[in-house]
């Protein structure tokens, strides 16, 4: 509870503090309209109402956005072009199949890393070098590249999550699988475990906080793989192709509402490693 | 045999395997003998190397039998058309012989035979080498369509044809756009930390919304920022200010709770003020945790500038050379500015660990050596 309270009290402020900097950054214009329309002495708050309900305002008020949401998700069919939905679950599948990707490929990776000595000394400053180069640079040209070859929708923009999510499961995957301590190792050397015995019942379940904790990141950055990668393929649809069309439109209402349902998608995705997380915990018998 | 069981089964398998493979390249090439004499030597000289079996074989052998490999193969590239089949023979020979070396190698470093400071940089070397020798054989030897994928050979000359406009295209992104940028958003997001941190209600209250934010894919505030700030570079800081502002928020508030109780008592002890606590305990126990925002958010700066070149920009910069690129198929300029945001990040990321080592000299993680 005594959590609640700050948290709430700094998202009133937030609000309040959106609500009149729209008022602020939407006035110019809405004097020039109320000039237009010979309206003089608009009383402030009646002006205020104007500048939270323009068509195309500088910064929308929060109830625009909301209503915008509701419009596009419940108020729409889901197959409809229009809907937030429909494009929301494109972002969603390409976030989940790279999340996938990334996530087994950074497990390989580690597990390589871990049990050769020569991959940890050559690859590990490779895997730190590649997350320097901005991803997103090479996103435009990975989704034309394999549209030649034939590979079109879904797989160029996991391909690209992939890239992105891999790197945190790597990092902390060596980190886990090295966690157990010598004189557990040794412990398991004295009951004559072989190396398949000590991977899986004493370095996985040792390195399954630190996969959690990099599977948080890891979505959360999967995310927004999908969403760079939708801005090379605009015939293919998403979250990121509606910031696009938002932004050559002048829809600013369109992009913020795109905007929070990537933000919505964040939160519920990171929540689900979350839950995933405590009920392999019970399963563990890990106490809370 | 005895030489043999010094090497471990893998070692073993792979210098069997290249000198295998070396040996039936020698075979395949007997017919058009004098075509390709470096390749033919190779394979010869691959094939002595199963003498390993009967005699001892040193490791920088099989280093210089995979240059040699190396070499030949680019020398044997045909200017036009494939390479003959058995060539392909020759790749994986060498291929086999690298890992063969960088497993040795490493087993030497290990077992105090050689030095790890020189030997162990150079390990990573060897395999960003062999990666560009395959590209570069892969893409030439099987003829692969250069809108698909240039060699990078043709990269490199792309990259000294045109330092002209990729040094234009560095500091519109880089230097107007990414660092002030990266200065105004791990500073405010410094300033407002140790602001919050004075008020236990503030802090409660931001902790958790910073950590959220964090999460968020806030690279979708381009669009919108390009629409307030214009198309020049102001937009782009912004973009970058956003997206370092609260990873830095929140490592900050945290490192700040990392000096001990027991330590902030003996400040009290002293009678110290707020501020030199501030200034000579906490800001320095938190360093590691700001050094950590500032190396997370190097990259992301530089995400977040391109990213946002995407949405509308003047006719310069990484973004807009990289899209306008793919559409016109410029695939190798696109490679080149690729190859220079690469160098900028690591350079960038690399400052700072550089810095972080000076700065933070004190903490296990730097002492033990390995940052």
């Amino acid at each position: 509870m005594n959590r609640v309270l700050p948290v709430l009290t700094i998202l009133v402020l937030i609000i309040a503090v959106w609500y009149a900097a729209a008022i602020l950054m939407n006035a110019p214009w809405q004097n020039t309209l109320n000039g237009r329309a010979n309206l003089t002495d608009v009383p402030f708050h009646t002006f205020a109402q104007q500048t939270w309900a323009q068509d195309k305002p500088i910064l929308p008020a929060p109830h625009q956005v909301v209503s915008e949401i509701w419009n596009g998700t419940v108020a729409l069919e889901i197959t409809s072009r229009r809907s937030l939905a429909y494009h929301g679950w494109i972002t969603l599948s390409a976030t989940l199949l790279g999340f996938a990707f990334g996530t087994g490929l950074g497990v390989l990776l580690a597990v390589a890393i871990i049990h050769n000595d020569a991959s940890d000394r050559s690859l590990m400053p490779w895997i730190i070098a590649s997350q320097t180069v901005p991803i997103v640079a090479v996103a435009p040209m990975l989704v034309v590249g394999l549209n030649a070859v034939g590979l079109t929708g879904l797989v160029p923009k996991a391909l690209i999550s992939m890239y992105l999510s891999f790197f945190p499961v790597v990092v902390g995957m060596v980190k886990g699988l090295r966690s157990p301590e010598g004189i557990q190792l040794d412990l398991l050397r004295t009951y004559d475990a072989n190396s398949w015995q000590v991977f899986w019942k004493l370095r996985w379940p040792a390195a399954m906080p630190f996969l959690f904790a990099s599977m948080k990141v890891g979505i959360a950055i999967s995310l927004i793989g999908a969403i760079v990668a939708e801005l090379s393929n605009t015939a293919g649809g998403g979250l990121g192709v509606r910031l696009l069309t938002g932004s050559v439109n002048g829809q600013t209402i369109q992009i913020w509402a795109a905007l929070f349902i990537a933000a919505g998608l964040a939160a519920v995705l990171v929540a689900l490693v979350g839950s995933a997380e405590r009920a392999v915990n019970r399963r563990m018998g890990v106490r809370a | 045999m005895s030489f043999a069981r010094e090497l471990t089964s893998l070692q073993l398998y792979l210098g069997l395997v290249g000198g295998g493979l070396a040996a039936l390249g020698f075979l395949a090439s007997v017919p058009t003998l004098g075509s390709a004499p470096l390749i033919t030597v190779f394979f010869a000289l691959g094939a002595v190397s199963l003498a390993r079996l009967v005699m001892p074989w040193s490791l920088w052998l099989d280093g210089l039998l995979a240059v040699f490999g190396a070499v030949a193969l680019i020398a044997a590239l045909p200017a036009e058309g494939v390479l003959p089949v058995h060539h392909w023979l020759a790749l994986f020979a060498a291929w086999a012989f690298s890992w063969l070396f960088v497993e040795r190698l490493t087993t030497a470093i290990r077992q105090g035979r050689l030095p790890h400071t020189g030997t162990g940089q150079v390990i990573p070397l060897i395999f960003g080498l062999s990666l560009l020798v395959i590209w570069e054989v892969v893409t030439r030897g099987a003829n692969v369509s250069p809108v698909l994928l240039p060699p990078p050979s043709a990269i490199a000359a792309r990259f000294a044809q045109s330092t002209g406009i990729l040094w234009a295209d560095f500091v519109q992104t880089f230097v107007k756009s990414v660092i002030p940028g990266y200065l105004i958003g791990c500073g405010a997001g410094l300033l407002v930390a140790i602001a919050v941190d004075r008020s236990p209600f503030l802090k409660a209250g931001v902790m958790p919304i910073g950590n959220f934010m964090s999460a968020l894919p806030i690279i979708g505030i381009a669009p919108i920022m390009v629409m307030w700030f214009g198309f020049d570079w102001q937009s782009k800081a912004a973009v970058v200010v956003a997206m370092t502002f609260f990873p830095m928020l929140v490592n900050t508030v945290a490192g700040l709770n990392a000096a001990s109780a027991i330590e902030r008592d003996l400040m009290r002890t002293y009678a110290a003020s707020y501020w030199q606590t501030l200034m000579m305990l906490r800001l320095p126990a938190a360093g590691p945790f700001i050094f950590n925002a500032l190396k997370i958010n190097s990259t992301l700066a530089l995400i977040g500038a391109i990213v946002a070149e995407f949405f509308g920009t003047p006719v310069v910069g990484m973004g807009f050379r990289i899209s306008t690129g793919v559409g016109r198929l410029a695939i190798d300029l696109v490679w080149a500015e690729i190859a220079v945001a690469a160098i900028a990040g690591s350079a960038f990321y690399g400052v700072i660990a550089l810095l972080e080592r000076g700065v933070t000299f004190w903490h296990p993680s730097v002492r033990g050596g390995r940052a």
